[in-house]
């Protein structure tokens, strides 16, 4: 009943395990100089300026700048709304991701677009948007203020909003694409065994898509916790509530570089150890 | 009949680009007489000026300073002004980092120090204009806030400028002049955003410059405070010292400070200094 070249191709789906293994076997054998170069320019142009940031780090007071409590405090809320943000993101952007990668709507491609537009504009913008959107006068925001007394802005959940507009686009880029190079016919194997669409999502989809919502989460999570534009625009800046990281060092520039360098280290240092923690648990290919 | 049309085109086009390239030939060296009588007239006692001049000034001078550059080039033919407007200590980062400016104006002398005390300014600062603080509120006024004090009340929005940058040392200048506590909402990143704080009706006071208040309009109304008096800004301007025009920038600085430079300036808001 099953055409043999689809269950080659299933077959071959499912070997896909062992066959990458033999593939990067024999490429540690030799690696072509005209990637190699690029390759390495690439790596170069990206550690430069954080070496640069090592290099003229103000090594010797450093411990009097990372003592006081308000680094400490902006490290703390930096943390806090970041996860916040990529959690918020994960329970919205999966189904997005899902909806795009697995429904046929017309004007599919537009929505698709329009997920990605946060990327593109810059997060000032976003910010200034947000406000009109969800700010104390706002399209939605007045209501949210007159019905439930919520308002947003100058608050801790406005950086948690904040970063989510700005995060989640990434979130849901990387596991729309995992899904698009997820097999779909383990899910229509599922249906036809009698599990419901919303079954298989569950049980099938989503242990086959982990690698890659994992992969957009530390994404997400990562530009959440550098985000400034919005931050500052839509929450404000106030220590101990909105005064995430990005924003002490923008200050700490304007009349203290050595202790912007000095909280720059401390994120940098913070994202370096929780990024390289998620990659050997969650997002290692193998 | 075609074919000599076509030769006679040939020979004109020939000619064209002789022409051409000769007029290229004479504008050159008409270029470099144009530019030697100059820089020898500029010694001279009337300088004819020309060029751009690159100035690089406070957020808080755009609307004036736009208005005196646009003065300038009528006054000097052959001019061109272009402007860099932004927060006093980004733009002295940008200087001292080598970026090619001729003129450099301020919002606070600390900014300004900056630039001197790196060595790239000529001469010292002169104090062209001050600006004083003022209470930003909503139109109409319905917090009915009459003074710093009513600020302090805990139901108000109020957004205050970081205390780094020129607007919030000055507020905290006048805060702590009147021994008044006061605990906003936000500590903002320059003088313009926690102006549009208010202008968005995110927040129900700011306190930003007279010439911010001025300059939005019927968008926030402006409540003047005595305190103010204790915490005036001056503004310094200054020739920088790799500036590639000097001698059209020290005419626009003079231009700042004449009567008629002072009237825009005042007329914006700002004080005599």
């Amino acid at each position: 009943m099953i055409p043999s070249d689809t269950s080659d191709a299933a077959a071959e789906t499912l070997e896909s395990g062992p066959r990458r293994r033999r593939v990067r076997k024999s490429m540690r054998r030799g690696v072509p100089l005209p990637l190699l170069l690029p390759a390495l320019l690439g790596l170069a142009f990206l550690l430069l300026p954080l070496v640069a940031l090592l290099v003229r780090a103000p090594w010797n007071t450093l411990p009097d700048q990372l003592t006081s409590t308000e680094v400490w405090q902006a490290l703390r809320l930096s943390l806090l709304c970041a996860t916040a943000a990529t959690a918020a993101s994960l329970v919205v952007g999966v189904p997005l991701a899902w909806l795009l990668a697995r429904t046929d709507f017309p004007g599919r491609g537009f929505v698709r677009a329009l997920v990605t537009l946060p990327l593109v504009l810059p997060p000032v913008v976003g910010g200034v948007a947000l406000l009109l959107a969800l700010g104390r006068n706002g399209i939605v925001g007045q209501w949210l203020d007159s019905w439930f007394g919520i308002t947003l802005p100058f608050t801790t959940t406005g950086v948690i909003v904040a970063e989510t507009f700005v995060a989640m686009p990434f979130l849901v880029i990387s596991v729309e694409g995992t899904l698009r190079a997820a097999d779909p016919r383990y899910e229509e194997a599922a249906t036809t065994l009698g599990a419901s669409r919303f079954t298989a999502f569950r049980r099938v989809t989503l242990p086959l898509i982990a690698p890659g919502i994992a992969a957009g989460a530390v994404l997400a999570w990562a530009r959440a916790l550098g985000e400034f534009g919005a931050t500052i625009t839509f929450a404000g800046n106030f220590p101990g509530r909105t005064q995430t990281m990005p924003l002490a060092v923008y200050l700490a520039l304007q009349n203290n570089p050595e202790a912007a360098i000095a909280l720059s280290l401390v994120l940098l240092a913070v994202s370096i150890t929780v990024l390289a923690a998620l990659r050997e648990r969650w997002v290692s290919p193998a | 009949m075609t074919r000599s049309a076509r030769r006679t085109r040939r020979t004109l086009q020939a000619a064209g680009v002789g022409a051409a390239a000769l007029l290229a030939l004479s504008a050159c060296s008409s270029d470099s007489d144009s530019t030697k009588s100059d820089s020898s007239a500029s010694t001279s006692s009337s300088p004819k000026l020309s060029g751009t001049v690159t100035v690089f000034a406070a957020a808080s001078l755009q609307e004036s300073f736009s208005a005196l550059g646009k003065e300038f080039e009528k006054q000097h033919p052959g001019t061109k002004v272009t402007f860099s407007f932004g927060g006093s200590d980004t733009l002295a980062a940008s200087i001292t980092g080598g970026a090619p400016a001729d003129v450099f104006a301020a919002a606070s002398p600390k900014t300004m120090a900056i630039v001197t005390d790196k060595g790239d300014g000529v001469g010292t600062p002169a104090t062209f204009v001050r600006n004083q603080l003022e209470i930003a509120t909503l139109p109409g006024n319905p917090d009915k806030v009459a003074s710093l004090k009513d600020l302090t009340k805990s139901s108000l929005k109020v957004v205050l400028c970081d205390k780094t940058v020129p607007c919030g040392a000055a507020a905290q200048k006048a805060l702590d002049a009147s021994k008044l506590k006061l605990t906003p909402v936000s500590y903002e990143q320059d003088v313009k955003s926690a102006l549009n704080k208010v202008v968005l009706k995110e927040a129900d006071a700011a306190v930003v410059y007279k010439t911010d208040v001025k300059a939005a309009g019927d968008k926030v109304e402006g409540v003047d405070f005595p305190e103010s008096a204790d915490a005036i800004n001056d503004y310094p301007i200054t020739l920088l010292k790799d500036a590639p025009n000097a001698a059209a920038a020290k005419a626009f600085i003079a231009l700042v400070q004449s009567a008629e430079g002072q009237k825009v300036l005042t007329e914006a808001g700002f004080l005599k200094p």
